[in-house]
């Protein structure tokens, strides 16, 4: 079966990504670029005998390597001669997407031109004539409409009937090329140069506007009517708010929390016992049956039961983001985040925060500058994400019964408060030499692809579900072996075992902060491998029975507990330090290591880890510490 | 560009010198090029303007760089 390599590219919101997945739907395989935190997407596809190698490369507006993105592109085409590239263009937004064209051109990269949305630029009163662009650029010129697969198919006819050889830059193609050449021959500086070339590719692009594409005044579009109200002045901001409001309630109330709940009972009701039950009467060791119902079922199953929460979260930001909403979203919030020290786009990745941190700091990526991503990415461990949700519950409903709901507001609001501080102090000092920009388009609203709405969110979605099989799965061992065994081997007394030891000795440290048990040492330790981890190590830690710790049900959970000697080992005051320090302290392990693939330094990773420690440590003493001077306990 | 505001079509007559210089003419701000100036965010900035059919936005701060008149 001979083999056909074709090249996907194009600026960003062309559909470029919608074309990719009908082409090759689930059959794609998601890696990364050498050297740089961008995705690679390939797929292949056989038709007509033929085996058709797609890469979808990154949406970029040149390829001028200024971005991480630009540089995959450029590299890629230093580097590789597919049969076929194939250039995405929106064709209502022609003028600015032939920048590409015409830049890819200069280096002598053959082109098919494909016009996607035709049917929006018609409405904007945009008329191409496909036969003219072929014959201003010599080049071949096809169309599709977005997000019908019918139309996309016709690609494929189209990949294994044309020969790029048979195509020739025309002749006033050249004569721009010419004119390129000389200006770079000119001997001016290189930043009068490249600002010359760019001009030049616009004169080129200004003459195939005139030549080949009609643009009749349109009446005003849906998204300048939606815009007036999602994008422009404090009306927008009620409207944001009111989204977000909603999507919470989806995820946590209505759609995303049940299903966890009922994940979660499944776990603990049916299949914990029911493989208690399979190894008992296959006469496995007990300390096995111990291992496998206890360690390992409980602990995968803890952090398995959110991922319908995480799943149900990131679908609505997909679907939001498809749609254009979210560059809305960034527009609006940026006067805000700006004088916090980050910029608008800072927003979508932050809220991912609330969820899990780990694609939080993944979607750092989107950001312009070095500065950004990384103070977007070292200030996400601060907030709240759905792991440490079950730790300020149970506290909150344990010491502060009349007054839960605020306390647990208050540690939402600190957390958010920590953040903003943060970046205003990395801002000033670990990154104050350059300075963050905000230039976004603000593409028209569209109806998502839901083929590309649910590919994106397994993509974000799918780490979780590989975290809790391999780190929580290997951190439930260790713990189970920790708290059942010590020295002399097996014992049933945890205080006496080795997480008993660990816990004394990472307990010493919090003197100052008013719980220096050896248990809440434990949790703290226990919590770096998962932040879930934390409830359930003071549950067993404090002698309660395996059922009745439920990370879902902290009224229960409190109220078992209250019998147990936790009620008087942590005075209110000592609990509040506690709940301080576990919100604010070291990212998981999970986390940890996102950080380090995301800023491709073993160093950064430490220093999130030491910085985030010691700003929880001095935050939880100045709470105990300030609390009792001002006579509380 | 900085003073203008919504509703105002102008063109552009020079992009001065700033770090964005570059990324704003690849963006297809040339001189010439006609710019309509839409919404802007809470508190009038960023600004959202309509360039080569497509619409964009920027700080004023950046805004400030681009000499315009109106037409």
């Amino acid at each position: 079966m001979s083999r056909i390599s074709v090249a996907l590219t194009g600026n960003p919101n062309t559909g470029k990504s919608t074309i990719f997945n009908e082409l090759t739907g689930a059959r794609q395989k998601i890696g990364n670029w050498p050297g740089v935190t961008v995705d690679k997407k390939v797929g292949v596809i056989e038709y007509k005998d033929r085996k058709i190698s797609v890469v979808d490369l990154p949406g970029t507006y040149s390829i001028n390597a200024r971005s991480q993105e630009e540089k995959v592109v450029s590299d890629y085409f230093a580097e590789n001669k597919p049969d076929i590239v194939v250039n995405i263009i929106d064709a209502s937004n022609i003028s600015r997407n032939l920048f590409l064209t015409v830049q890819l051109m200069e280096q002598g990269i053959p082109l098919i031109l494909n016009l996607n949305m035709m049917d929006e630029a018609a409405r904007h009163g945009i008329k191409i004539d496909e036969h003219k662009l072929e014959k201003m650029f010599g080049m071949p010129v096809t169309n599709t409409v977005g997000r019908s697969n019918k139309s996309v198919r016709v690609l494929l006819d189209v990949f294994t009937n044309t020969r790029m050889a048979n195509y020739q830059p025309s002749e006033i193609f050249q004569e721009h090329v010419a004119r390129v050449n000389a200006i770079k021959a000119s001997g001016q500086s290189q930043e009068k140069i490249d600002e010359e070339i760019i001009t030049a590719r616009y004169d080129f692009i200004d003459k195939v506007m005139a030549e080949a594409v009609t643009v009749s005044a349109a009446d005003k579009t849906l998204t300048d009517k939606l815009d007036s109200y999602l994008a422009n002045g404090v009306t927008s901001l009620v409207i944001m708010v009111a989204a977000f409001y909603l999507m919470f309630q989806i995820a946590f109330e209505w759609i995303g929390q049940p299903l966890a709940d009922m994940l979660g009972e499944w776990f603990e009701e049916t299949l914990a016992p029911a493989a208690t039950e399979a190894m008992a009467s296959a006469g496995v060791a007990e300390w096995m049956q111990a291992l496998v119902s206890d360690g390992i079922i409980v602990g995968v199953g803890a952090v398995l039961s959110f991922v319908p929460l995480i799943f149900t979260l990131f679908l609505i930001l997909s679907f939001l983001d498809g749609t254009g909403y979210m560059a809305r979203v960034a527009f609006v919030m940026d006067p805000i985040m700006r004088r916090a020290g980050l910029t608008g786009k800072s927003i979508m990745p932050l809220i991912m925060g609330y969820g899990c941190g780990v694609p939080a700091i993944m979607g750092a990526r989107a950001l312009d500058t070095h500065k950004d991503r990384m103070i977007s990415i070292l200030i996400t461990p601060f907030l709240t994400c759905s792991a440490k949700v079950p730790i300020i519950a149970l506290f909150a409903v344990m010491f502060f019964p009349d007054n839960a709901g605020d306390v647990v507001f208050v540690m939402y609001v600190l957390g958010l408060a920590v953040a903003i501080i943060m970046a205003k102090v990395l801002g000033h000092t670990v990154f104050n030499e350059n300075q963050s920009t905000f230039l976004l388009e603000l593409p028209p609203y569209r109806l998502p692809d839901i083929k590309t709405v649910l590919l994106e969110t397994w993509d974000k979605g799918k780490g979780y579900i590989i975290k809790a099989g391999t780190i929580i799965f290997a951190m439930t061992v260790l713990i189970w072996f920790l708290s059942t065994f010590n020295s002399e081997g097996m014992t049933d007394e945890t205080d006496q075992s080795y997480l008993a030891s660990i816990g004394g000795a990472a307990a010493v440290l919090f003197a100052p902060q008013g719980f220096d048990t050896w248990e809440a040492g434990a949790a703290v330790v226990t919590g770096l491998a998962a932040k879930e981890a934390v409830v359930s190590t003071i549950g067993v830690l404090y002698g309660a029975d395996e059922d009745a710790v439920d990370t879902d049900d902290a009224d229960g959970t409190a109220e078992v507990l209250m019998t147990t000697s936790m009620a008087t080992a942590f005075t209110p005051l000592a609990a509040l330090a506690f709940m301080v320090f576990t919100q604010l302290y070291s990212p998981c392990v999970t986390a940890l290591g996102t950080i380090k693939k995301e800023a491709q330094s073993w160093k950064w990773m430490g220093f999130a880890f030491v910085y985030t420690c010691a700003v929880a440590w001095i935050a939880s003493m100045l709470v105990y510490q300030v609390g009792r001077l001002l006579g509380f306990e | 560009m900085k003073d203008t505001t919504a509703g105002m079509t102008v063109r552009i007559d020079a992009l001065e010198e700033s770090p964005l210089k570059q990324r704003l003419m690849t963006m297809g701000l040339i001189p010439g090029t006609k710019v309509e100036i839409l919404n802007s965010a809470p508190m009038g900035d960023p600004i959202a303007i309509r360039i080569r059919s497509y619409n964009l936005a920027m700080r004023k701060d950046d805004a400030a760089h681009i000499q315009v008149t109106q037409i």
